[in-house]
This record gives structure tokens, C-alpha cells and sequence, in this order.
């Protein structure tokens, strides 16, 4: 009579039981490359879902254009423009906002919001409050961000200067705009929540403020399917030439936009290449681990052949074994996954501000990631399973035959003397079985490596700040001008109270032009031999800006498809709006954003002016901010005043709040998998041994002598895999560094000491952790038992 | 499958079986030429000092290993011919092995290590009745690790005679066991041999045991050097130890 449950599935679960430890070990290691699989793919799919939503639900503009003042009769002219599908002017200002306890005001951009309909693009998501009334003149809405940064709320009143005049406006709601993700104030490298903010004022309200009455200063268009860009922008800067038009520009150049693609390039880059090794570690280590665990049972697989069993029927019993271990290993990488991802989406959130951010996951990451698993511990199963299954079934429960004996190398260069009879029992056994000692080694290092990676991105980041901010950058503030002035206006500002140095700079924003390449970007004139705001390469070198040409980064060069000695044209987009032609002097490697750079006197003679500076790099005296920061308020020309520190903080903050979050989950995945593989081969090293061991216990060897024999062995193994898996480390970080590549930032390979000696430590705690728990198990040997030959 | 042609009498004929093994740079001739017949119903033992070619012998005829030349018959078919998984099926129906060192599976209780068998063989005995065959019938749910070397080696001698096999193949069940344990074991194999009829073959140091046996094969250096008929085999409870 056939039982429900069989004599083989009863032996399956007891054995499972038995090696419940490992088991959840491997089960781990699994779940945990599932898991960042899962969670990344789940969070990086959910961020661009919430961006497309976003951007069509909220009628995202393709193209967009400024100018000094359009009569608004010339919008039909626009809307002409082959490709042009929806139009919508408007009227934007720039503002000074007061926020009380700031050093200095805050800027504002406010734009005009339609007074009786919703905006035709780029329209609001209302977070709160309400929307404006048509010539409402005293309530805007505000942006989200800022409110959150000053902690405003609503029927709160914000006092602003426009157009000299000041105002205290009420704010009636909060909105959110596909067009301000990000915002950027002028002069700032990185979005500034706290001085810069968004606004909206009724269209009639803001035409009346700043005397634009029947005229336009913005325009947004969409353009429909199989418009060509090139073609409309180049038509609309003929349209606007006359009324003081600005270069018009597309998504890739919208400053929001650049920074979401930008931030999520940066993602997926890290978002991706992390799971992916994670799940290749993983899979290898369960591979590894499967494979030992069923070479164990080459006796007993040796006997149920002898009884009868078949190929099919011993694979069958094997895989259930791993189906256990893939089944609960999946269910929790999965489960874990999406939990974590949709916990890691709700931080992202706040950072990426998309109205919908739903948690979304791929089915076929699921599937490919579990697949994936499932494969290679079956594979390690089945070619064990395989070898114990074709030996004859006579030789396969046979105790593996000892080792054919050969010198050791120690013998050979008779240097054995020097070793005690125990180490030389442990080198021998490690040159009988070099291969099986090599696949431990591996595994370790594996884990050791991906510990150094996970960690190795802070090391990067900060490095890169470092070489940014104080290494290169020596000034502790920058401050813009509201338009050129005269160079003597620096005099005025090295009076002021604190202030040591001071250093001209004169910024132009230009459209640089290589063939058919174009990049919208600035070019800074500095000094040939600056003491505070310099340019550094990524060898710490000065770039020398003296040769009278252009210096920039190689990414720029890159996108302009340019090299040295190329001509590139400059078309200035400022005032008079000069063409020039520049030639490129020298490339650089800059870690963050592409620069180009100039001679000072040379850009200015170029532009045929005088000594003119639009900004000033200062090294000041801390002691004395309080009364700097009130005399740089005083004066009206100064537009923006970048704090270093503060720079650096929001940089920080924005890396903090980005790729290090996901890194930070890598880094326990990473210690989990370590502990996981380390613990794994150490258990099974034990019960490969624990008759021999037994049998040299009854010889009279100490547990501790026999415990020296087992973790002699283990210790050799992680002695090994630690340089291993440094060097691995390090070339996993080589490649994600070589593959960060986006136009905000170029990672440099950084890896600190701290950070290989924290993963070594770390593999030094498993093992040793691994070492206890495994002698609690020689601890038990039963020597009787042992050599009654029950295993 | 395995159904008689010629040779009624004859459960197992081998014809010049010779084995060799590759030891590094040396070849050990294992089997050297056996030429052998065993009839169907008796209780034979193979004598004969370590390395003579008796386990090798066995492991060929219970097909758990390929002679290098020579053939093997069992009921008449030829061993040699037989795929994997035909000779997975005659291990499988018709031969039930005792090993040396019991090779139980220690994770399963008696009960269940009688089990992996009968929950795959197609006429078993219920494997209580194995059990108490062997007379261990109180020790149903006793792990390996619970039970003395005796004991064991009933309950593998239980799991091999569950699937009511045409022949039992013991190599050295009593080799680990002391004088009254080894009684009681072969007892069991002697009690299967007479009430069923099992064709047994079992290998032994021990030359008292000869005395049980119907046919006494002795192996020197790889050949047979004797075969000795017993026409009045003794009981296991009237020879010395």
C-alpha cells in the first residue's frame, strides 16, 4: 500500500530539517539577490511610470522660448509654425522673496496662471488649496518644495519684491508643475528648495505688476507627433528675434527635465548594474552551496541506487530539495522586493516630486529573477546529483577513497620541518583538493566584494565633493550680479567686513556649435592662475586657461563630437548676442556638469568690452558672516550669493536622498549574502569531515587540535579570498564608475581604505561567527556513534 | 521481464568475468577469470582472504558494477546487455543487498528505512512484516543512531528482503559485528533462505560460517580456487563462532 507520504519525502524534509541552518543561509543569499533585483526594477519602473503619467496627464511642453516683450497678437504667428500643436503664452518675472531668518532673500520666478480657464500646458497639480481667482491680485499659489522648506502653509502671506515694488502676497494653494520637478534659482548649481521657490499670480494680476499688459515674455508649445523640433525652434527664434528673443529650447534642454533624466540615468545606472551582480553573486554562491550540500549524500546516493531507486527518481528527490529552497527563497525576495520597493518609492517620492508615484513591478523581472535562481541551484544540484549518480553504486558508498598520495609542495621544497604535523594535515588537504578549496575561496570573495562595492559609492561621492568643493574650489562664497558691471565693483565688495579675497568671473550663457551638435551651456571667464575658483582635472591639476581658447570638459567635447584644436561656434545668448568662433585648447576630465572655461580678458575683449565681471568668487572669514551676509542683502545688483558649505550640503543631501538610499539597502543585502556563503562553507566543510575528524578523535587528538585541522582549512580559504575578493571589488567599481557617465557627473574610482577594511571585517565576523557556530557541532561529535559508521 | 528461458536450476551463471581497475600507473586485477554457477534456493558463502575478488564478485552479479570481460546471467539474460534502467529494475524486483556497513539512511526510523523499498517495489511484503521477519518488530520507529550494529544490520536486512527478491546478496553482514549479534543476523538471513526459498549469497571471513552454507566458493587472488557441496548444512545455532 502506497503512503501519501513517502519514505523518500519523509527523508527529504528530515534532511531539510537537518540542514536547516544552511538552508536558511542559502535561502537568504537567494532572497536577497531577488530582492534588490526586484527592488530596483520595481522602483526605477515606477519613477518613469510617474514621470510619463505626469508629464501627459499635466500636458508637459515640448519646446519653450523667452523674450523681452511680445504683443500678444504675435501668438497666432506662432501657432502657424508647421509642427505647432498647442500654444500657450505667458508672462514670467523674477522675483525677490523675504523670508524671515534668511541671510539673504530668497529668489522667485512667478509665473502668470490664466484667469479663465486652465493653463492649455504645463498645467498645475493642486496639492492643496485652491486655485486663483481671475484677477486675484494678492494670492499666488506656491510650489511645493518651497512651502515645505520654510514650513509655510496656507493663508500664509510671503512678502516679495516685483519690479521694485514690494508686495505681501497671500498663498491660497499649493501646486506642483511637470515644468518645476526641480527648480533651479539663477546662479545656483543644484536645486535649492530653500532659495528658490515657484510661483503663480492671475495673468492679469502679474500683467498690471510688471507692465506687460496685451503682451507675452514665455511661450510654451506642444507640437504634435511628426513636427521636427530643430525646424519649429529655429522658426519661432526667427518669430521672437525682434522682440528680444532667447535661443528657444526643447525637454533635453529644460532645466527640470535635465535634472530628472539626469537623476534617473544616475538610478537606473547604479538601479541596475547592482541587482544584476547581486543576482549573479547569488546565484553562483547557491550554485556552489547546492552542489556540496548534495555531494554529502554520495553514500546514500550510492546505496538507493543499489536498492533500486533510478536516475529520475534520485533527480527528482534532489530538486524537490531545491524547489524548497527556491520556492521560499523566491517568495521572500519577492515579497521583500516589492515591500521594500514600494517603501523606498514613498522616499523617492519626496524627491522626485510626481503627483503619481504608484508602486509598479514587472512580472518579468519577477520571472527572470527567480528563473534565474531557480536555474543555478538546479544546475549545481543536478551536476552533483549527476556525478555520485554515475559512479557505480559499489563505489559510491564506499567512503571516498583516500587521495592518491603525492609530496606536497612543502615536501618537495622540503621546508615540511617547519610545520607542525596539524598544519601539515591542513596543507595537504588543501593541495589534495585544490579546486574544491578554490570554489570557497571565490565564494567568499564574491561576498567580500560586492561589501566593498556596495560601499565604495559613498567613497566615490565624497571623494568627488572633496575635489569639487575644497580641493578645487577654495572660494566660501559665489555671488551673481543682476547684469554685467564694471570690473571696480569688486572694490567695493573686498571692503566689506570679512572678506580676504576676491576674485572676478564673468559667465556668459551660449549655445555652443560643432556640426550638426549643438549644447546649450555657459562659459565661464576666469582668471589664468586663479587662487580661489579653480578648475581642477581629475589628476587635481589646475586647467590652464592662459592659451586664449576654449577649455572644456571632455564631456562637453564629447557631446559636441569635438577635440582639441576644433573650431566650435559660440552663439552668445545674451544682449547683443555675439557669434564667435572659438577653438577648443584643451580637454579636460571634470567630475561634475559640463564647463567650458576662457581667459577673462580674453572673453571680455572678445565680446568687445571693457573689464566686466558678472559674478565674484570671495574667500571670507567665517567670524564675520553675520554682518557680510547683511551688507551682500544691501546691495540690490547682487542677484545670488552661493554658500560653499551649503552647496555641498544640498549636493549631499541630494545624493543622500537618491543612489545612496537603494546603496544603503545594497549594503545590508551585501552583508547578508557574506554571512550567508561564509557560514554555508564552513557548515558543509565540517560534515564533508566530521567522520575523519571523529575517527582522529578516537585517535586522541583534542577538539581543539581537531577543530585546528577544520578551521586551519576554513582559515586558509578566507586568508585567500580576501585579496580575491578586494581585487573583484575593485573591478566591479571600476566598471559602475566607467558606467556612471551622465551630464551632471562623472564618478571617479575612489575606494577607501575604511571601506576595504570595513568588508574584510565584516567577512572576518562571519567567519568567525561561523567558526562558533560550526564548533558547537565538533563539540557534539559522538565517537561512538562515528565509528558504529552512522553518519 | 526477466523471464526463464534455460537453465531452470541456475539463478545466476557467470562465464570468464574478469575486472580490472586503474590505480594511477598500476592495474589491479581484481577478477581474474571466474566461471561460476549458483543454483536457485541455496544459501551460499564466499570464502576467502581481502582482495581475493569476492565483493567485486557480488557487486557484478547484483549488477551494481560492469564486469571488464566475461558475461553474467541472471534467469538467463545477460547483464551485460541490459540498459541502466533495466538494470536499475532488476535491482530494483529481484535483488535484495546487505552491506558491510548497513548504509541505512539515518534521517528515516526503521519503519521507514524498510519504506524507501516497498513504497517502490511491486510486490512487497508490508514492511512491518519485514521487520518482524528479522524480529525487531518493537523497534519500528527507532532511528539508526538509536539502534546497536546488530539491530541495523536487520533492518537492512529487512529493506532487502521486503521486496520479496529472487536473491539476497550479503557482503560481510556480520563483518562489524560481535559472535551473538552475528547470530541473530544471519539466523534472519538462514530463517529468509529456508522460508522463502531466497537464493543467498553471502561473504564471510569466517570459516565456521561455511558450515550453514548449501555450497562453500572459495576465491584466491582473484579466481575460484574451490567449490565444496554441503549436503548437510547445520543449523546457525550448532556451529562455533
Amino acid at each position: 500500500m502506497r503512503q501519501v507520504i513517502t519514505a523518500m519525502n519523509r527523508k527529504l524534509l528530515r534532511d531539510l530539517w537537518n540542514i536547516k541552518g544552511q538552508l536558511v543561509a542559502i535561502i537568504f543569499v537567494m532572497a536577497s539577490g531577488i530582492m534588490s533585483f526586484v527592488l530596483s526594477f520595481g522602483v526605477i519602473d515606477s519613477l518613469e511610470l510617474g514621470r510619463d503619467v505626469y508629464y501627459d496627464r499635466y500636458e508637459f511642453a515640448d519646446v519653450w522660448a523667452s523674450a523681452k516683450r511680445v504683443p500678444e497678437g504675435v501668438k497666432e504667428q506662432i501657432a502657424e509654425i508647421n509642427g505647432v500643436a498647442q500654444i500657450e503664452t505667458r508672462v514670467t518675472f523674477g522675483a525677490t522673496v523675504q523670508v524671515e531668518g534668511m541671510d539673504v532673500p530668497a529668489s522667485g520666478r512667478i509665473l502668470s496662471y490664466p484667469d479663465e480657464r486652465e493653463p492649455l500646458l504645463d498645467k498645475l497639480y493642486l496639492k492643496s488649496g485652491r486655485l486663483l481667482n481671475p484677477d486675484e491680485e494678492d494670492a499666488i499659489l506656491a510650489s511645493e518644495a518651497f512651502v515645505v522648506a520654510h514650513g509655510f502653509t496656507l493663508g500664509d502671506h510671503i512678502d516679495m519684491v516685483i519690479n521694485g515694488k514690494k508686495r505681501s502676497l497671500k498663498i491660497v494653494g499649493i501646486a506642483l508643475s511637470p515644468e518645476y520637478v526641480y527648480s533651479l534659482g539663477p546662479g545656483a548649481l543644484f536645486p535649492d528648495d530653500k532659495r528658490f521657490g515657484v510661483f503663480w499670480m492671475s495673468r492679469r494680476a502679474l500683467e498690471a505688476a510688471v507692465n506687460m499688459d496685451g503682451a507675452f515674455n514665455n511661450v510654451a508649445l506642444r507640437l504634435s507627433r511628426d513636427a521636427n523640433v530643430e525646424e519649429v525652434k529655429a522658426e519661432l527664434d526667427r518669430i521672437l528675434k525682434q522682440y528680444g528673443g532667447l535661443i528657444s529650447f526643447d525637454r533635453s534642454e529644460q532645466m527640470s527635465n535635465w535634472y530628472v533624466e539626469n537623476e534617473l540615468t544616475q538610478l537606473k545606472t547604479t538601479g541596475t548594474i547592482t541587482p544584476i551582480i547581486f543576482l549573479c553573486v547569488a546565484a553562483f554562491l547557491v550554485n556552489v552551496v547546492m552542489t556540496r550540500q548534495v555531494a554529502t549524500q554520495r553514500v546514500q546516493i550510492g546505496m538507493l541506487k543499489a536498492v533500486g531507486y533510478s536516475n529520475a527518481e534520485l533527480a527528482a528527490h534532489y530538486l524537490k530539495m531545491v524547489m524548497v529552497v527556491v520556492v521560499i527563497g523566491s517568495l521572500l525576495g519577492l515579497a521583500g522586493g516589492v515591500w521594500l520597493g514600494s517603501g523606498l518609492l514613498n522616499i523617492y517620492s519626496q524627491f522626485f516630486r510626481f503627483p503619481y508615484l504608484h508602486y509598479t513591478y514587472s512580472v518579468d523581472i519577477m520571472i527572470l529573477s527567480v528563473g534565474f535562481c531557480a536555474a543555478a541551484a538546479t544546475a549545481g544540484t543536478w551536476i552533483a546529483m549527476k556525478q555520485a549518480a554515475d559512479l557505480p553504486p559499489a563505489e559510491a558508498m564506499r567512503p571516498e577513497a583516500p587521495t592518491e598520495f603525492k609530496e606536497t609542495i612543502l615536501e618537495r621544497l622540503d621546508i615540511d620541518k617547519f610545520f607542525s604535523f596539524l598544519s601539515r594535515i591542513v596543507l595537504r588537504q588543501l593541495e589534495r583538493r585544490p579546486i574544491r578549496a578554490f570554489f570557497s575561496a571565490i565564494g567568499v570573495g564574491f561576498a567580500l566584494a560586492i561589501l566593498v562595492f556596495a560601499n565604495s559609492m559613498t567613497d566615490s561621492m565624497n571623494y568627488m565633493m572633496d575635489v569639487q568643493y575644497n580641493i578645487g574650489n577654495r572660494e566660501t562664497i559665489l555671488l551673481g550680479f543682476v547684469e554685467p558691471r564694471a570690473i571696480s565693483a569688486l572694490e567695493e565688495i573686498r571692503l566689506m567686513p570679512g572678506v580676504m579675497k576676491v576674485e572676478p568671473l564673468r559667465d556668459i550663457p551660449v549655445l555652443l556649435k560643432h556640426g550638426h551638435l549643438s549644447k546649450r551651456t555657459g562659459i565661464s571667464g576666469i582668471r589664468p592662475d586663479p587662487d580661489l575658483h579653480r578648475v581642477l582635472d581629475q589628476s587635481l591639476k589646475p586647467v590652464d586657461v592662459s592659451g586664449g581658447g576654449l577649455v572644456m570638459s571632455r564631456k562637453l567635447a564629447e557631446l559636441l563630437g569635438a577635440k582639441v584644436g576644433d573650431m566650435i561656434d559660440v552663439d552668445v545668448l545674451e544682449e547683443r548676442r555675439p557669434q564667435l568662433s572659438l577653438p577648443i585648447a584643451a580637454v579636460y576630465d571634470e567630475f561634475v556638469g559640463i564647463g567650458a572655461y576662457m581667459d577673462i580678458d580674453r572673453l571680455n575683449s572678445l565680446l568687445n568690452e571693457g573689464p566686466v565681471v558678472t559674478g565674484a568668487a570671495l574667500m571670507t572669514d567665517p567670524n564675520w558672516n553675520g554682518p557680510l551676509y547683511q551688507n551682500i542683502k544691501d546691495v540690490p545688483a547682487i542677484i545670488s550669493m552661493a554658500i560653499m558649505v551649503r552647496m555641498r550640503e544640498i549636493f549631499e543631501q541630494m545624493m543622500d536622498e537618491n543612489m545612496m538610499r537603494m546603496m544603503a539597502v545594497y549594503i545590508i543585502f551585501a552583508g547578508v549574502i557574506a554571512f550567508g556563503v561564509i557560514y554555508n562553507t564552513a557548515r558543509i566543510a565540517f560534515s564533508e569531515r566530521s567522520r575523519e575528524l571523529a575517527a582522529l578523535r578516537v585517535l586522541g587528538l583534542t577538539k581543539g587540535e581537531v577543530a585546528y585541522i577544520l578551521f586551519g582549512e576554513l582559515g586558509f580559504v578566507v586568508m585567500v579570498a580576501i585579496p580575491m575578493g578586494l581585487l573583484i571589488g575593485y573591478g566591479l567599481c571600476a566598471g559602475m564608475v566607467a558606467s556612471l557617465d551622465t551630464e551632471l557627473f562623472r564618478m571617479p574610482l575612489y575606494i577607501k581604505n575604511d571601506t576595504y577594511a570595513y568588508a574584510v571585517i565584516v567577512v572576518l565576523i562571519s567567519a568567525l561567527i561561523s567558526f562558533y557556530l560550526v564548533w558547537r557541532q565538533v563539540d557534539k561529535i559522538d565517537l561512538v556513534a562515528a565509528q558504529k559508521g552512522v553518519e | 521481464m526477466l523471464d526463464a528461458v534455460n537453465d531452470k536450476n541456475m539463478v545466476f551463471k557467470t562465464d570468464a568475468i574478469t575486472k580490472q581497475y586503474g590505480m594511477g600507473d598500476l592495474t589491479v586485477h581484481a577478477l581474474r577469470g571466474v566461471t561460476l554457477e549458483v543454483p536457485r534456493g541455496e544459501l551460499v558463502v564466499l570464502l576467502g582472504p581481502s582482495g581475493s575478488g569476492k565483493s567485486t564478485f557480488l557487486n557484478i552479479i547484483g549488477g551494481l558494477d560492469q564486469p571488464t570481460s566475461g558475461d553474467v546471467h541472471f534467469e538467463g539474460h545477460a547483464l551485460a546487455d541490459m540498459t541502466d534502467r533495466e538494470l536499475t529494475y532488476f535491482r530494483r524486483e529481484h535483488v535484495g543487498f546487505v552491506f558491510q556497513s548497513y548504509n541505512l539512511v539515518p534521517s528515516l526510523t526503521a519503519l521507514e528505512n524498510v519504506e524507501l523499498i516497498t513504497d517502490i517495489a511491486e510486490n512487497p511484503m508490508p514492511a512491518k512484516e519485514a521487520l518482524e521477519i528479522v524480529k525487531l518488530k518493537d523497534r519500528l520507529n527507532h532511528f539508526p543512531s538509536q539502534l546497536s550494529g546488530g539491530e541495523q544490520q536487520r533492518v537492512a536486512i529487512a529493506r532487502a528482503i521486503a521486496k520479496r527478491p529472487e536473491v539476497m546478496l550479503c557482503d560481510e553482514p556480520t563483518g562489524a559485528l560481535d559472535s551473538e549479534t552475528g547470530i541473530l543476523v544471519l539466523e534472519a538471513l538462514q530463517n529468509v533462505n529456508h522460508t522463502y526459498g531466497t537464493t543467498t549469497i553471502i561473504i564471510t571471513h569466517n570459516a565456521a560460517i561455511a558450515n550453514v552454507a548449501d555450497r562453500v566458493i572459495y576465491f584466491a587472488d582473484g579466481q575460484v580456487a574451490k567449490v565444496v557441496k554441503n549436503d548437510h548444512p547445520k543449523d546457525i545455532h550448532e556451529i562455533g563462532w
